[in-house]
């Protein structure tokens, strides 16, 4: 057995989600190669070969991969895949976006954000945002399947493997890129952070996520939204918690404001520790936080502020 | 121009599923069933471009049993103008349903082929993908606007980083978001309206697509319930339990 993993990257650093792949297709068994595809992605390529277990790094740079658009990738992805069992990429916008391609193309099932792996053929994925939970076995040649890395430790990084260039140049006339609109911020990405702070509608706005700010700053924290915080434009989508937005499981979740509705829990309930603060003590966040704290976020956010 | 919106039946999202005590899957009895939201976005935003005068023509297309029928009397009541029903009773994985809708696009010719981005029961997010694929489009997946103008479509895309925009040639496939849009209600009068529009009833069976599937479904668990904790009295009592008790700060 061999197996593709896809690197998760932004051409100038590997993010931990190819860690916690490697992680995952350890489970799977096999030999493992990783595929960093960017522009100018060498010290990407270099992080890669570090990580524990891989066997070889394979690197497709190219202009025509400099914003990882669908159709290139997956034509690559395609052409590589003759070689391997299985095709594992995160479960990110990145791998959500082209991977259901490659299967597509060769003629195979995806099995999409899986948890768990049982064994070469059998995985774990959460279906129903999470209210239910499906084992599944393939019986495909080659199994394509993306991760929901948050459900996976990292794999360490003592390796040294081998990174081979690629130079199979796939340029679709029919997609190109036009403009990225990138949030910056100094914060830890939510995906990787170990503490993260949510505000949800009760905010009542967006200078009001100032007041999260704060906290987060001494807790390390990245922040967070609900869906309906995101609507209202009090923050950007990428801060988005839930079943359609970012899955996360850090070891402190920390919700303001927000209630706990199905599609927001589906996205922080493997939280190590959840925390809840709300004016309503019936909101069904309660349900699910280890400490609740009733009352006015606009009182209790200051305070907690102070007391950290 | 002509666009074809695929719409699945699923259940409604304010619904908590409920796992069958064999966990042999979810129990779907008497459960309230609904256009899968991604999908009426999908609508919505096909009649805002016939509305601009862009679009000429609205398709919708959903593959099931024949209760599938209510959503698709919902989509032409919101505004679509005519309909295909595949018929099937077998539990069909994206890509047979990709497979499926290509045939619908191969017969139709649309310009445009508006999807959600994911059924909420599944949560698969892999159909419009595998359709673009398989037909050889373009994709602009998880859109938050979509402008259409000379031959082409520019889809903004939100992606984990924040947006991304990217421009795609005419056929191509676009997947809604969430943020796309606010979807209507049907009026009374288009209620009624819809009644008398065309559904086009194909058996899946003929389409000569295999309908078989590699996967196969082991069992379905109820997630583990994470037991609800303690209230405390103020935040010095917060502090004092995440760092003597959870010990998650220090
Ligand atoms: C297909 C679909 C997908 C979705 N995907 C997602 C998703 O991925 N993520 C997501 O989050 N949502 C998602 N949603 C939306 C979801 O259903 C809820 O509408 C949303 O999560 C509600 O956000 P909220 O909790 O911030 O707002 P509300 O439900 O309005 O809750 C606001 C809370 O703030 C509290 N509050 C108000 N003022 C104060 C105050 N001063 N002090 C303390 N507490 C206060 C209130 O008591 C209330 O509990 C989705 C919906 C659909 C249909
Ligand atoms: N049975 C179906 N009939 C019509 N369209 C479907 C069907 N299943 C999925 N789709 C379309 O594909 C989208 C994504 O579904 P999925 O890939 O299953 O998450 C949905 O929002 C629909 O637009």
């Amino acid at each position: 057995m061999s197996i593709l993993v896809y690197a998760e990257h932004d051409n100038e650093s590997l993010k931990t989600e190819t860690n916690k792949l490697v992680h995952a297709a350890s489970a799977a068994g096999g030999d493992i190669t990783v595929l960093v595809v960017g522009k100018n992605c060498g010290l990407v390529a270099q992080a890669a070969a570090k990580i524990t277990g891989v066997s070889k790094v394979l690197v497709a740079d190219n202009v025509a991969y400099a914003h990882q658009l669908a159709e290139n990738v997956a034509d690559l992805v395609v052409e590589l895949a003759a070689s391997y069992t299985h095709v594992f990429a995160a479960a990110t916008t990145t791998g959500k976006n082209f991977m259901p391609r490659v299967a597509a193309l060769l003629d195979v099932a995806q099995i999409s954000d899986i948890i768990k792996v049982e064994s070469a053929d059998t995985f774990v994925r959460p279906i129903y945002a999470g209210n239910a939970i499906a084992t599944v076995q393939s019986s495909d040649s080659v199994k394509i399947v993306t991760v929901r890395a948050a459900s996976f430790d990292a794999a360490a990084n003592d390796g040294s493997a081998s990174v081979e260039n690629v130079d199979i140049v796939k340029v679709s006339e029919k997609s190109s890129f036009v403009s990225a609109e990138l949030t910056v911020s100094e914060r830890p990405e939510l995906s990787a952070a170990d503490v993260i702070i949510s505000g949800g509608r009760g905010m009542q706005n967006g200078e009001n996520f100032s007041l999260l700010h704060g906290i987060a700053d001494k807790l390390g924290a990245a922040i967070g939204a609900s869906r309906a915080a995101v609507d209202a434009g009090f923050v950007s989508n990428d801060m988005q918690v839930g079943q359609t937005g970012k899955i996360v499981a850090p070891n402190l979740y920390i919700a303001v404001g927000l209630s706990g509705a199905i599609q927001h829990l589906a996205g922080m309930k493997d939280s190590k520790v959840i925390v809840a603060i709300n004016k309503d003590e019936e909101a069904p966040i309660f349900q699910v936080a280890d400490y609740g704290l009733v009352g006015d976020l606009f009182d209790l956010l200051p305070q907690l502020e102070a007391a950290l | 121009m002509k666009i074809l919106v695929p719409i699945k039946r699923a259940i409604d999202y304010n619904v908590k599923v409920r796992v069958k005590s064999d966990n042999s899957d979810v129990d779907l009895n008497n459960v309230k069933m609904a256009i899968n939201p991604f999908c009426e976005i999908a609508v919505e935003e096909a009649i805002r471009l016939k509305e601009k005068g862009i679009a000429t023509e609205i398709i919708v297309v959903s593959i099931g049993p024949k209760a599938v029928q209510e959503q698709i009397r919902t989509g032409l009541a919101l505004g679509a103008d005519r309909a295909v029903h595949i018929e099937t009773d077998a539990a069909l994985d994206s890509l047979q349903i990709a497979k499926l809708l290509k045939t619908v696009v191969d017969k139709e010719l649309p310009d445009l082929v508006i999807l959600g981005k994911q059924a909420i029961d599944s949560d698969n997010n892999q159909t419009g993908q595998m359709l673009a694929a398989l037909t050889g489009m373009p994709q602009g997946t998880f859109a938050s606007e979509v402008l259409v103008a000379d031959g082409k479509v520019n889809v903004t895309r939100e992606i984990d980083g924040g947006l991304q925009t990217v421009s795609l040639t005419l056929p191509a496939v676009v997947t809604t978001d969430l943020r796309l849009n606010e979807p209507r209600y049907a009026s009374l009068p288009n209620i009624m309206k819809a009644k008398r529009k065309p559904i086009d009833v194909i058996s899946a069976a003929d389409l000569g697509v295999n309908l078989s599937s590699n996967i196969k479904l082991l069992k379905v668990m109820a997630p583990e319930q994470r037991k609800g904790g303690v209230k405390v009295a103020d935040v010095a009592e917060l502090v004092a339990k995440l760092k003597n008790e959870a010990k998650v700060i220090s």
